[in-house]
């Protein structure tokens, strides 16, 4: 019996009880999830969100490409003429029904990529439980952002926001790090670009 | 005062303090296990999770009492009970200190202690193996059948262990023991003899790397298999008071009692013995964070064939020695 | 005085529990309640290392090697089909024999004189009867023969059951038996067939 050398090994036993012994005193990695929060890339896929134009218009004009792109099906899209009155977007069309079944979303991203107007992101949000299976379905009420929060504003920039849920941005170390990653990725680009674009919105003026 | 009455008061302080340090050796537990797997243990019950015992009381009382259809209802009842019995039942002779007259602190002292803490433990088998056999079903039974067998042979070698110290110090009395190692410890002369008496002590409690009754991986739970609630507390209340219970042991028949070390007298004696316990019980957890269980034929060979012959030679050899030069 | 009364009512109950219980388990239990109590007869008589030893041997390891035992035959009901029922033939003659027998005790008792009672100081004392250092003076000395005789017994016993049941069969032996079983069991079988 080979392992007869092992069981009566008290040199053996010592050496396994040292290594617990010092376990104990090492660093726990061990984050402990309510009261603090790991800290996302800034490209977590997480809810989705629609987003406004800085006058309040939101910027879906329910051209339905989110919908087919999906290859969960998740998203349902169901598009209306904006009448002359009461203008949604500033498109032709606007989306009447948005719904998103976060049960089925795969959060690939391929809807934010279809978007032509960026109306769709993702945002780093992701906590969603919740006890009824029919409450994840997101309407467009509860994607769509409330049009006096920071409506223009990128999600991560919004104040009192996504932020809030994650850890700031700018808390993230390494590559992301706001001084020396975070305007280098690939997300960062895209929100500074948002950003320019942002301002020559704010005022038309100074693009000229 | 009258006899009965100052049992009485020295019961329920007993009582109190015993069940007070199970509590929160059981969070010590789960406490040191978690440090030692790099968790951070129980801590969202009051600060440092110290009221996660009470939390569990509660818990444990307001569950559901199961009872398998095919359980014999009567030793299904019993059998928590006959193993917090015999748990408790020990505490009536330990004794935890001495005044400076000489005066014992213990409920009863009483000649032949050492046997009769032995006696009333080797009745422990029956809460479990009664336990498991009432519950009516295959993995209980199981585990029933394998303390049964565990706890009869690993007895043996305790017993053993324990007559190299009766002889050293020539008494069965407990604070006569203790009192024979005012000068050396047994654990010097006796070091065989004490480390037999610790391995035993684990496969009497029944605690990894012995436990193979409740084997998690083998056994589901092993006899507790079907218990809830109070009844499954119970034995969780036993097997915590006999694992206090063994370090108490220990530390009276190798470790001096409450003799200080190196005349550090300014810590009282109680104080000590409590030091001594704590560490034994730390060790008890430390060796379940570390060892893998045994598998159960090496258990038995392990028992009858390493620690029975040593023990034997230990208690021959104790005797020859303690012959010639007492 | 109410003590020995109390206790021996318990223990003739728990007996009688013993072979009455349907459950050969709940015999087991019977037992430990009656040994339990002995012990405790014990200890009113001051022989409490005898108590003691009552528990650690019959209690703590003899009764857990039956639960052992029971545990593996299963929980049947009853372990034996019951035979028919022999005591109406017999309860007479038995009657009057135990009868006797208990007139002979009961006069037999009477009739001697008892010695006085030795010295029984608090239990727990060193040095009074039934104290371990007492008993294990008797033991190693006035009562030795009798001590190591007992031991030789008992290692007689041990060594027949290790031969008688230890004993291993070489494979042609065991391959000899088990056809002879073989061929018995087919034998039983045309007999009964032609029966």
């Amino acid at each position: 019996m080979a392992s007869r050398k092992h069981l009566y090994n008290p040199g053996a036993i010592l050496k396994g009880l040292s290594i617990t012994f010092g376990f104990m005193f090492r660093k726990r990695p061990t984050i402990e999830y309510p009261s603090r929060k790991k800290q996302h890339s800034p490209r977590f896929h997480g809810l989705h969100e629609l987003r406004r134009y800085a006058d309040g218009k939101e910027r879906c004009i329910g051209c339905e490409l989110c919908s087919s792109v999906c290859p969960a099906n998740a998203i349902t899209v169901i598009g209306a003429e904006n009448s002359p009155d009461d203008r949604r977007s500033p498109g032709e069309r606007y989306a009447a029904r948005y719904e998103i079944d976060e049960l089925r979303c795969i959060f690939c991203g391929m809807c934010e990529e279809a978007c032509p107007t960026d109306a769709i992101v993702l945002t780093p949000r992701f906590e969603m439980a919740d006890y009824r299976r029919g409450s994840f379905i997101y309407d467009k009420d509860r994607l769509l952002v409330p049009p006096d929060a920071g409506v223009g504003m990128p999600p991560d920039d919004r104040p009192g926001g996504i932020p809030g849920d994650l850890g700031r941005v700018a808390e993230i170390k390494s590559t992301t790090d706001i001084d020396s990653g975070y305007g280098a990725t690939w997300r960062g680009e895209i929100l500074k670009n948002q950003h320019e674009g942002l301002a020559i919105l704010k005022n038309p003026e100074a693009d000229k | 005062m009258p006899l009965w009455l100052e049992v009485l008061i020295k019961s329920v302080i007993l009582l109190f303090v015993v069940v007070t340090s199970f509590a929160y050796a059981m969070l010590a537990e789960r406490k040191i296990l978690g440090w030692m797997q790099l968790r951070p243990g129980p801590n969202r019950v009051g600060p440092w999770g110290l009221l996660q015992p009470a939390a569990d009381a509660a818990k444990l009382i307001l569950k559901e009492d199961l009872m398998p259809e095919t359980a014999d209802p009567l030793l299904y009842k019993l059998a928590p009970f006959i193993s917090l019995l015999t748990a408790f039942g020990v505490y009536a002779i330990i004794p935890f200190g001495a005044s400076a007259s000489g005066q014992t602190w213990a409920i009863g002292n009483v000649n032949a202690g050492i046997l009769l803490i032995l006696a009333i433990g080797s009745l422990g088998v029956y809460g479990i193996c009664l336990g498991g056999w009432a519950s009516g079903s295959k993995y209980p039974l199981l585990g029933s059948v394998r303390s049964t067998a565990q706890m009869i042979s690993y007895e043996l070698a305790m017993s053993l262990s324990f007559v190299g110290v009766l002889v050293l110090a020539g008494t069965t009395s407990l604070d006569g023991i203790v009192n024979a190692q005012a000068r050396w410890w047994f654990v010097l002369p006796q070091f065989v003899g004490c480390i037999i008496y610790v391995i035993t002590a684990v496969a009497e409690t029944n605690r990894a790397p012995f436990d193979l009754v409740e084997a998690e991986t083998e056994l589901v739970a092993g006899f507790h298999t079907e218990y809830s609630g109070l009844r499954f507390g119970l034995f969780f209340i036993a097997e915590y008071v006999n694992m206090l219970t063994v370090s108490c042991i220990a530390t009276l028949l190798f470790f001096g009692g409450w003799n200080a070390p190196l005349h550090l007298t300014f810590i009282p004696g109680v104080a000590w013995f409590v030091i001594k316990v704590v560490c034994f019980m730390f060790f008890y957890m430390w060796l379940r964070a570390t060892l893998p269980r045994l598998r159960y034929d090496r258990l038995m060979a392990f028992g009858w064939k390493v620690l029975l012959p040593l023990a034997t030679l230990n208690l021959v050899v104790t005797a020859v020695v303690v012959a010639y030069t007492g | 005085m109410i003590a020995f009364w109390v206790l021996a009512a318990i223990l003739i109950a728990s007996a009688v529990w013993t072979i009455a219980a349907k459950k050969p388990v709940y015999s087991v239990v019977a037992l430990l309640l009656n040994f339990a109590t002995l012990a405790v007869l014990y200890v009113t008589l001051s022989a409490e290392f005898l108590a003691v030893i009552q528990i650690i041997v019959y209690s703590g390891a003899i009764l857990v090697l039956f639960v052992f035992v029971i545990a593996l035959l299963g929980s049947g009901v009853a372990p034996f089909p019951t035979g028919p029922n022999r005591l109406p033939k017999i309860w007479l003659p038995a009657g009057i024999f135990t009868l006797a027998a208990f007139g002979f005790l009961i006069y037999a008792v009477s009739t001697v004189k008892m010695a006085a009672a030795p010295a029984t100081g608090a239990v727990g004392n060193a040095d009074v009867f039934g104290s371990v250092a007492d008993f294990g003076k008797a033991l190693f000395t006035v009562q030795l023969l009798p001590f190591e005789a007992t031991g030789l017994v008992l290692m007689v016993a041990v060594i027949g059951v290790i031969t008688l049941g230890g004993e291993q069969m070489s494979d042609a032996e065991a391959q000899q038996s088990r056809m002879r079983a073989d061929r018995a069991v087919r034998e039983a079988i045309l007999r009964e067939g032609k029966g």
